[in-house]
C-alpha cells in the first residue's frame, strides 16, 4: 500500500465525515466550519491528483472568500434551528430518493467507456498552473477579456443599484480631515481662578 | 495558438465600441446632471461609428482568435440591425428617462455593454464565447430592469428575470458540457464535423449529444421567451420602465436569433433531425399561448409581451426549417419584429408623461381625435404586428410560411396561420379603441418637445409601410448573408 493510497483514504474518510457533519450538526456555525473542512480535504485530494491549481483555487476562493462571507451571514442572521429541522424526518425519504437517482445517473455516465473522439489533451508537463496560464493568454485570450468586461458590468450595476445619496447621511471628508489645524482640534479656555469651594461634610 | 495583430483588426467594430464605452464611462463621471445630453449624443455617436466600421469592412469571411470569433456576412448584418435598433431606442427613451429622474449615465453604459455582448454573441465561434457574450448581455439587462430602484414592480421583475435567467444559463451550460463531453472540443466548427460523424458512431455518443441538444434548445427557448419557457417575459415587460422594455423587447430578439443559428446550425447542424422537432413543438406552443393569452390583457405592455411570444413562435418556425432560405426568412422576421416593436413601444413612450405611463389600452381611447398622426403611426405598428398586407409584418410572416411549406412542414404552416388569425383580434382591438372610442380626455395631445424623437418615430411608422411595399433589398441582403441564390 503506497503512501498516496493511505493519504487518499485518510482524506476521503475525513471528507465523508465532515460532509455528514455539515447536514447533521445542530449549530449552523459549526456546520459552516465543517464545510470549510470539506473544502480543505477536497483540496488535499486534488493535490494528490497533481491538480495543484484547482486545489489552491479552491482554498483561496471557497475557503478564503465564499465561506468567510457565509460565516458572516450565518452569524448575523438569527436562524431558529428548531424551525429549520422541523420536517427532517418527513422529507428524509424524498432526499434519499433524489440521492439514489443521482447516484444511478452518475454511475451510468461514468460507466460510459470511450467518451472522447480525440486523444486526451497533452499531459500538463511540469506544472498545470503554467499550462493554464499559457492557455488563458493565448488560445482563450478573447473569452478571458470578455470575462473582464462582465466583471466591469457587475461593478457598474452594483454601484448603480446600491449607491444612494440620502439626506442627513454622515460621512468623512478626507481632504477636510487632512487640512485640519491644531486650533480646530483643541480650544484653550482660560478661566479665572476662583476660591476653592468649601468641602461638604 | 499565437496572437495575431490582424485579429484585432477583424474585431475593429467591437474594439471601437469598447473604447467608446470606456471613454463615455469616464466622461460621464465629470458631467453635471444638466449636461447629461453629452452622454446621450456620445452614445449615439458610438453606435453610429460602429455601424460605419461594419459597413466599410470588406474583409472576406474568416475567423479570429483561434476560431473564437467568426467574421462573416451573417454577423455583419445582424450587428448593423442590433446597433441601429439600439440607436433608435436611445432617441425614443430620452424624454421618458428625464421625466422619471432615470436620466443617468448608467442607462447608456449598461445598454452599450449589452450591445457589445450581443455583438460578441452573434459572432461567437466557440461555446465559451456564446456563453460569455450571452452573460455580458443578460447581466446588463438584469441591472437595467432594476434601474428604477424605488418601484416595487421593477424590483420584482428584475428578481424574476435574474433568477429565471440564471436558471436558463445553467441549463445552457449543462447542455454545453454534455456536448463538450461527447465531442471533446469547444469549437463550434469542429463540433459540426464531429456531430455529423457521431450520427453514425456508437450509441452512447449519440445519446449524450442528444441530451446536450435538448438542454441547448431549452436554454435558447428561455432566452427567446418561447413558450413554455416564457414565464419571465410578461412580468419583465410590464415591470421595467418602458424605456428599458423597448430595449429588451427589440434588439435582443435579433441577437437570440444569432445565438440559435450559431449553436444549432453552426455547431449541431448534423443533429438537425433532433432539434427540428423540438423547435417545431416550441413554435406551436408559443403561437397558441401567445396569441390566446394576449386577448385577455388590458395592459398594453403585457399584451405586447404575449404578442412577442407569438412572434417568437413564427421566428422559430423559420429556424426549424434548417435550410439557408429558412434561416434568411427567420432573420428577416427578427429584423421586422424589432422594427415593429420599436414603433409600438415608441408610441407608448410618446404618450407617457411625468407621473403617467400610458400603458393601458384604455389610455389609447380616441387617440385619433387627439392626434391623428401618431394614431396613424400606432395603426401602422399594430396592423404590421398583426400581419395585414401590404405592411412589413405581412411579408415577414409570408416568407417564413413559404419557407416552412418548402421544407415540407405544411401542418406547421397551417397552425401558424390559424393562430395568426386569432391574434388579429387583439391588435384590431387597439385600433378600434384608438379610432372608434370616445376619448376620456378631449384635449389635444401634449407632445414632447424632443424633435428628433418625433421625427424618428414618424419615420419608423412610415418605414413599416414603405418596407412593406419595397422589401426586396432587405430580403436580398438576408439571402446574400446566407448565400441563397
Amino acid at each position: 500500500m503506497s503512501v498516496d493510497l493511505i493519504l487518499f483514504y485518510v482524506f476521503s474518510v475525513i471528507l465523508a465525515l465532515a460532509a455528514l457533519g455539515v447536514i447533521g450538526v445542530r449549530n449552523s456555525v459549526h456546520a459552516a466550519l465543517l464545510l470549510v473542512l470539506c473544502f480543505f480535504t477536497t483540496a488535499a485530494l486534488w493535490l494528490l491528483m497533481q491538480a495543484e491549481f484547482l486545489a489552491i483555487a479552491l482554498v483561496l476562493v471557497y475557503v478564503g472568500a465564499v465561506m468567510v462571507l457565509f460565516l458572516f451571514v450565518v452569524m448575523m442572521l438569527d436562524i431558529n434551528t428548531e424551525q429549520v429541522r422541523e420536517g427532517f424526518i418527513r422529507y428524509l425519504p424524498v432526499g434519499i430518493g433524489v440521492a439514489a437517482v443521482m447516484l444511478v445517473e452518475m454511475l451510468l455516465l461514468i460507466g460510459l467507456k470511450g467518451m472522447a473522439f480525440t486523444a486526451p489533451v497533452d499531459p500538463a508537463g511540469s506544472s498545470n498552473t503554467a499550462w493554464l496560464g499559457m492557455a488563458l493568454y493565448t488560445r482563450f485570450l478573447l473569452p478571458f477579456e470578455v470575462a473582464a468586461l462582465i466583471l466591469t458590468v457587475a461593478v457598474i450595476a452594483a454601484v448603480m443599484l446600491t449607491l444612494r445619496k440620502r439626506a442627513g447621511t454622515r460621512y468623512q471628508n478626507p481632504s477636510q480631515q487632512v487640512a485640519v489645524k491644531a486650533r480646530d482640534r483643541v480650544r484653550i479656555v482660560k478661566m479665572p481662578s476662583a476660591a476653592k469651594p468649601e468641602a461638604t461634610p | 495558438m499565437n496572437f495575431n495583430l490582424h485579429d484585432l483588426v477583424l474585431l475593429a467594430p467591437e474594439d471601437f465600441l469598447l473604447g467608446a464605452i470606456c471613454a463615455i464611462l469616464l466622461i460621464d463621471l465629470f458631467l453635471k446632471p444638466a449636461q447629461r445630453g453629452i452622454t446621450h449624443w456620445l452614445s449615439l455617436a458610438a453606435l453610429i461609428g460602429t455601424i460605419a466600421l461594419i459597413l466599410t469592412d470588406h474583409d472576406p469571411a474568416t475567423t479570429a482568435f483561434n476560431g473564437a470569433y467568426i467574421h462573416d456576412g451573417i454577423a455583419a448584418v445582424l450587428k448593423v440591425f442590433i446597433l441601429g435598433v439600439t440607436a433608435a431606442v436611445f432617441v425614443y427613451s430620452r424624454g421618458y428617462l428625464r421625466d422619471r429622474k432615470l436620466y443617468i449615465g448608467e442607462f447608456y453604459l449598461l445598454c452599450l455593454f449589452g450591445v457589445l455582448g450581443m455583438m460578441l454573441l452573434v459572432s461567437a465561434g466557440n461555446l465559451v464565447m456564446v456563453y460569455l457574450g450571452l452573460e455580458l448581455f443578460t447581466l446588463s439587462s438584469y441591472a437595467l430592469v432594476a434601474i428604477n430602484r424605488d418601484s416595487g414592480l421593477s424590483s420584482e421583475a428584475a428578481m424574476k428575470y435574474f433568477v429565471l435567467g440564471a436558471l436558463a444559463s445553467g441549463l445552457l451550460l449543462y447542455g454545453m458540457s454534455m456536448i463538450y463531453g461527447a465531442t471533446g472540443t469547444l469549437d463550434l466548427a469542429k463540433i459540426h464535423e464531429l456531430a455529423a460523424f457521431a450520427a453514425g458512431g456508437p450509441q452512447s455518443h449519440q445519446a449524450l449529444l442528444a441530451f446536450g441538444v435538448v438542454f441547448l434548445v431549452v436554454g435558447i427557448g428561455f432566452k427567446f421567451g418561447a413558450a413554455p419557457f416564457h414565464m419571465w417575459l410578461p412580468d419583465v415587460y410590464e415591470g421595467s420602465p418602458t424605456a428599458v422594455t423597448i430595449f429588451i423587447g427589440s434588439a435582443p430578439k435579433i441577437a437570440a436569433f444569432g445565438m440559435a443559428y450559431r449553436l444549432l446550425e453552426g455547431g449541431l447542424g448534423g443533429m438537425q433531425p433532433h432539434w427540428q422537432e423540438m423547435l417545431a413543438a416550441l413554435a406551436v406552443v408559443s403561437l397558441a399561448l401567445g396569441n390566446i393569452v394576449a386577448i385577455a390583457q388590458t395592459n398594453l405592455k403585457r399584451m405586447l409581451a404575449y404578442s412577442t411570444i407569438s412572434h417568437v413562435g413564427f421566428l422559430l418556425l423559420g429556424l426549424a426549417n434548417g435550410t439557408p432560405s429558412g434561416y434568411a426568412a427567420a432573420m428577416f422576421y427578427a429584423f421586422a419584429y424589432a422594427i415593429m416593436a420599436a414603433a409600438a413601444f415608441g408610441v407608448i413612450l410618446l404618450l407617457a408623461r411625468a407621473g403617467f405611463e400610458a400603458e393601458n389600452i384604455d389610455d389609447f381611447k380616441g387617440l385619433n381625435q387627439r392626434n391623428p398622426w401618431y394614431a396613424f403611426v400606432m395603426l401602422m405598428a399594430m396592423a404590421s404586428l398583426a400581419g395585414i398586407p401590404p405592411l412589413f409584418g405581412f411579408f415577414a410572416k409570408l416568407l417564413v410560411l413559404k419557407a416552412a411549406i418548402d421544407a415540407g412542414m405544411l401542418w406547421l404552416a397551417i397552425v401558424a396561420i390559424v393562430f395568426a388569425i386569432i391574434g388579429l383580434y387583439y391588435y384590431l382591438n387597439v385600433i378600434k379603441v384608438m379610432y372608434f372610442d370616445a376619448p376620456a380626455d378631449k384635449s389635444p395631445l401634449v407632445l414632447p418637445q424632443d424633435l428628433p424623437f418625433r421625427w424618428l418615430l414618424s419615420l419608423n411608422g412610415v418605414a413599416l409601410l414603405v418596407l412593406g411595399l419595397y422589401w426586396g433589398p432587405l430580403i436580398d441582403w438576408c439571402y446574400r448573408a446566407f448565400s441563397v441564390g
